[in-house]
């Protein structure tokens, strides 16, 4: 029997977007080894962790891609831009 | 809250990550890669960007689809958290009577799904069944969960309330017993009514088992989908056809895979935020904080 991967259908982009999320996740599991965090008040009504923070950035930018592809015909492209913008807004203050 | 001392720990939970990777991860991964592409067999698909996320989220069927959804988690959450609490209330509290109730009333959670659908069809069945013959020929009243948007919502309510009630009765059963004998004599020493010790002795102190059966209620109400799929199959129409109905049709019937695929991604990311709100409550409970 062959072990191959084919059913998964994998594209680029699909890679590149889990890729990044996987990266991030391990990059976040050394940083935490390395220098660990504290839960802290920001912005958000509740106490968050980086990874809470990271949680909550991924998750509302989800609602922020239905959004836009379901209600608008707004150009693509500008989404990335913003999602990283609000992630990091969203680790940094909240 | 505390530094966790010793991250080592995670390790011990490496296992369970791998289990998980293969039955959840792996699985999410395929679906995000069918969502951009439309699948025409093995090794043939053509990637279409967000198009079918585009075309889901402008489905007015599966709008309608959602609001019946949310409408029906609602209505579950309206009517079986008070007729659960009542029940507990009303329960023996010790004695033989007391466990003749805990088993009776854990009964309909021991039934299968599915058999709890083909008990309900025939259960309500207009010619045959007991309710169904009862209501239309002895009531006079025309009742068809078949033909009647109205009276399959009805009979759907019913079967949900009568197979996951007990559960939230359960639950507030044993919030009712933890609460210490001290707490009563007090109220009675003040003269409370027996309407103001359920209002300040009883229900703070079951907070939190009432909080887990709102979440476990909204979650499993929210998720259904054997007992519509058996009774009614989403019908008559699409009245009764819910999230899940919905898109087992069009990933499974229709085989529209890309289309189903960020169909579920949608449903995913419905069900994680709630998970999450949910999860936050959950914690505050533990920690012994208002809700």
């Amino acid at each position: 029997m062959t072990f191959t991967l084919k059913w998964m259908e994998w594209t680029l982009p699909t890679a590149i977007f889990c890729g990044t999320i996987f990266l991030t996740v391990i990059a976040m599991t050394i940083w935490q080894t390395v220098s660990p965090s504290m839960e802290r008040r920001g912005f958000l009504p509740i106490p968050t962790t980086p990874g809470d923070r990271l949680f909550i950035g991924i998750l509302s930018s989800c609602y922020l891609f239905l959004a836009w592809v379901g209600f608008t015909q707004w150009n693509l492209w500008v989404l990335p831009a913003i999602i990283l913008c609000w992630i990091l807004v969203v680790m940094r203050w909240g | 809250m505390e530094k966790w001392p010793d991250n080592k720990a995670w390790l011990l939970v490496l296992p369970v990550f791998v289990i998980v990777a293969f039955s959840a991860i792996i699985p999410l991964l395929t679906v995000i890669n069918y969502s951009v592409q439309d699948i025409f067999g093995p090794g043939q698909s053509v990637f279409v960007g967000v198009d079918w996320f585009r075309e889901m989220l402008q489905d007015y069927r599966l709008r309608e689809a959602l609001w019946r959804q949310f409408l029906f988690s609602g209505l579950v959450l309206i009517i079986e958290i008070p007729l659960g609490v009542l029940i507990a209330l009303a329960m023996p509290k010790r004695g033989w009577k007391a466990s003749a109730a805990l088993v009776t009333l854990a009964l309909p959670l021991l039934i299968p799904w599915n058999t709890i659908g083909t008990i309900w069809i025939i259960f309500t069945r207009p010619d045959i069944g007991l309710l169904g013959a009862v209501i239309n020929n002895l009531l006079g009243i025309p009742f068809d969960h078949t033909a009647s948007p109205l009276d399959a919502w009805i009979t759907v309510m019913l079967m949900e309330v009568w197979h996951w009630t007990p559960l939230v009765a359960l639950l507030a059963y044993s919030g009712l017993r933890a609460i210490p004998e001290a707490y009563y004599q007090a109220a009675r020493i003040d003269g409370a009514s027996a309407w103001s010790t359920f209002l300040y002795v009883q229900l703070p102190k079951m907070r939190g088992v009432l909080t887990i059966a709102f979440l476990l209620r909204f979650m499993d109400s929210f998720l259904i989908y054997a007992e519509p799929f058996v009774l009614t199959g989403g019908g008559p129409g699409n009245s009764t056809t819910f999230l899940s109905l919905y898109l087992v049709k069009i990933a499974l019937l229709q085989f529209d895979l890309g289309p189903g695929a960020a169909f579920s991604l949608i449903y995913f990311i419905i069900v994680l935020l709630f998970s999450f709100i949910f999860y936050q409550a959950l914690q505050r409970v533990g920690k012994g904080e208002t809700v």
